[in-house]
């Protein structure tokens, strides 16, 4: 039924020789009740690499993303983020064994949101320090010290002690960037990070994406950028209707698509911008 | 001389007339009240209705009643929340048993009067176990009056838990905490700031059914103004007193509440 090697799959120019995946979504399909959203995707993703997934709205793109940390349980399918396998088991969603696999999923798979999603009743730094402190066991001291390093990184050092409704749009994504990267994950996953925000504050937060993509980081992006998937990103995967239709370098799959479906897709795309 | 543009001139008396409309309305409304009350209370000492000598007698002990009123109402109100939290944490609960019990409390509560249940407490607990009737009776009153407040506030945080977004529930998730911890970390200290001024107003309408505790001899306002007052053949003079009381009380409480409010709104500006 569902090829479950991911045949688009190679390496990005950032991979080190002979690198496994350090990520593998195994034929992961996703049922909304009747309403069959995933019908078998594969992915494989390598270290330091950047992939983008693109795809119209209801195609199923945020699903998989969130398939992938397990904010949705896939219906069947199997999830592998740096060596630790989760299959899919949504009669025993809520078991403590399996909740206990998840957690540790998402700890090496950190997630950015399209709202942002920053806890209002804690300062930025608060924000960053939670995790590390309440879930990974680190000590205070330290876990501030990363979370100043990746404020700098973001540029928002400045901001430490600011609520975020004190925030602008943009400056929120960069801290919920921050608040991911404190965690130390294996993994970021993007969903639509800059679809909520103002077209004048896009281009701040695809910066620090572009910066991180260009450092190693090993990112899963759904986005509608093209322009960031073109300078960004080693594999785009274009999805239609719950499964990857096309899937290489952005300089074959955004320039020459070769399928009528993206072709369709992204001229659809391109004349309304 | 620079001249004044004639629209600015317009914005100017524009504003001064909306303000002294604002003063007209604010002088005109104190007037009415102050009407009133002289309406009232002159009206009664004029007619020599009023024994000023007995309430000058009995005024102290009345209003000692006061600070037991109040203490009463602040250590319901916080068991209440305690109750409220659990509560709400049950209707909430995805296991049937809690999900039961939180109910069935919520239910028993709502489904019968607040004085059978303070006397129920005080009159039948102690047939099913002698033990009731050694306990001081306010901490049984104060305990009928947190019971029945639990459950009422029970719904009120329910609406509070429930109106946080659940994105935030999925950050939470997405940085690895349990259900536990996102309920007592990010969850609840949010809903607590949205029903804070719902427990502004269950505390005010507190000190009101307060006034019930007098029925198990509580020595609060109520019950010190009717002792002295039947006793005294006084029951105008000592129940309007105690009448007098409880209104200021609930205004001075409105506009503490009022002035939180604006505080916490302010504070959110500024988040």
């Amino acid at each position: 039924m569902t090829e479950l090697h991911d045949a688009f799959a190679a390496p990005g120019a950032l991979t080190p020789a002979g690198a496994e995946p350090i990520v593998r979504l195994e034929g992961v399909e996703k049922y909304f009740g009747s309403n069959h959203v995933l019908r078998g995707c594969t992915l494989e993703v390598y270290p330091k690499e950047t992939i983008c997934i693109i795809g119209r709205s209801g195609s199923g793109k945020s699903t998989l993303l969130r398939c992938t940390n397990f904010l949705e349980e896939p219906t069947v399918g199997t999830i592998e983020v740096d060596g630790l396998r989760v299959e899919a088991d949504p009669l025993h969603a809520w078991d403590r064994d399996h909740q206990e696999r998840i957690r540790q999923i998402r700890l090496r798979a950190q997630m950015v949101f399209q709202e942002f999603n920053l806890f209002p009743h804690m300062t930025v730094l608060q924000n960053l320090i939670e995790g590390p402190t309440r879930v990974k066991g680190v000590s205070e001291a330290e876990a501030v010290a990363t979370a100043e390093k990746y404020l700098d990184k973001v540029g928002l050092r400045e901001k430490r002690d600011e609520f975020p409704a004190r925030l602008s749009g943009g400056q929120k994504q960069r801290v919920a960037i921050a608040r991911a990267l404190t965690m130390e994950p294996k993994v970021l996953l993007f969903d639509e990070p800059t679809s909520a925000l103002d077209p004048t504050l896009v281009g701040e937060v695809l910066k620090v994406m572009a910066e991180l993509a260009h450092e190693g980081a090993t990112m899963i992006v759904v986005t509608h950028e093209m322009a960031f998937a073109r300078e960004a990103a080693d594999q785009v995967y274009f999805i239609e209707e719950g499964v990857f239709v096309e899937a290489g370098p952005p300089d074959e799959v955004i320039e020459r698509p070769k399928d009528p479906r993206t072709q369709q897709f992204l001229s659809r795309l391109l004349h309304t911008v | 001389m620079a001249s004044v543009p004639a629209s600015a001139v317009m914005v100017e008396a524009v504003a001064r007339s909306r303000r002294r409309d604002q003063l007209r309305f604010r002088l005109s409304f104190f007037t009415t009240w102050l009407v009133l009350v002289a309406i009232i209370v002159g009206g009664l000492v004029a007619a020599k209705k009023i024994d000023l000598e007995f309430l000058g007698r009995w005024q102290a002990f009345i209003l000692g009643g006061i600070p037991i009123t109040i203490l009463v109402s602040a250590t319901s109100i916080a068991f209440a929340i305690v109750l409220a939290v659990l509560g709400a944490l049950g209707r909430l609960s995805s296991r049937p048993v809690i999900y039961g019990l939180a109910s069935f409390y919520v239910s028993l509560v709502r489904g019968t009067p607040l004085i059978v249940q303070i006397l129920f407490i005080y009159l039948a607990l102690p047939q099913i176990w002698l033990g009731f009737a050694g306990v001081p009776t306010i901490v049984l009153g104060i305990f009928a009056l947190a019971f029945n407040y639990g459950a009422y506030m029970t719904e009120v945080f329910r609406a509070g838990i429930q109106a946080i977004p659940r994105g935030q529930l999925e950050a939470a998730a997405a940085i690895g905490m349990t259900d536990q911890m996102t309920m007592r970390r990010i969850i609840l200290p949010q809903a607590i700031r949205i029903v804070t001024p719902a427990i502004g107003n269950e505390f005010i309408a507190m000190i009101k059914d307060s006034a019930l505790v007098s029925l198990l001899g509580v020595q609060e306002l109520l019950w010190r103004a009717q002792r002295v007052g039947t006793q005294n053949f006084r029951a105008l003079e000592a129940l309007l007193v105690a009448a007098l009381v409880y209104w200021i009380l609930t205004i001075v409480f409105s506009l503490l509440q009022d002035r939180l409010e604006k505080r916490m709104a302010e504070s959110d500006r500024r988040l």
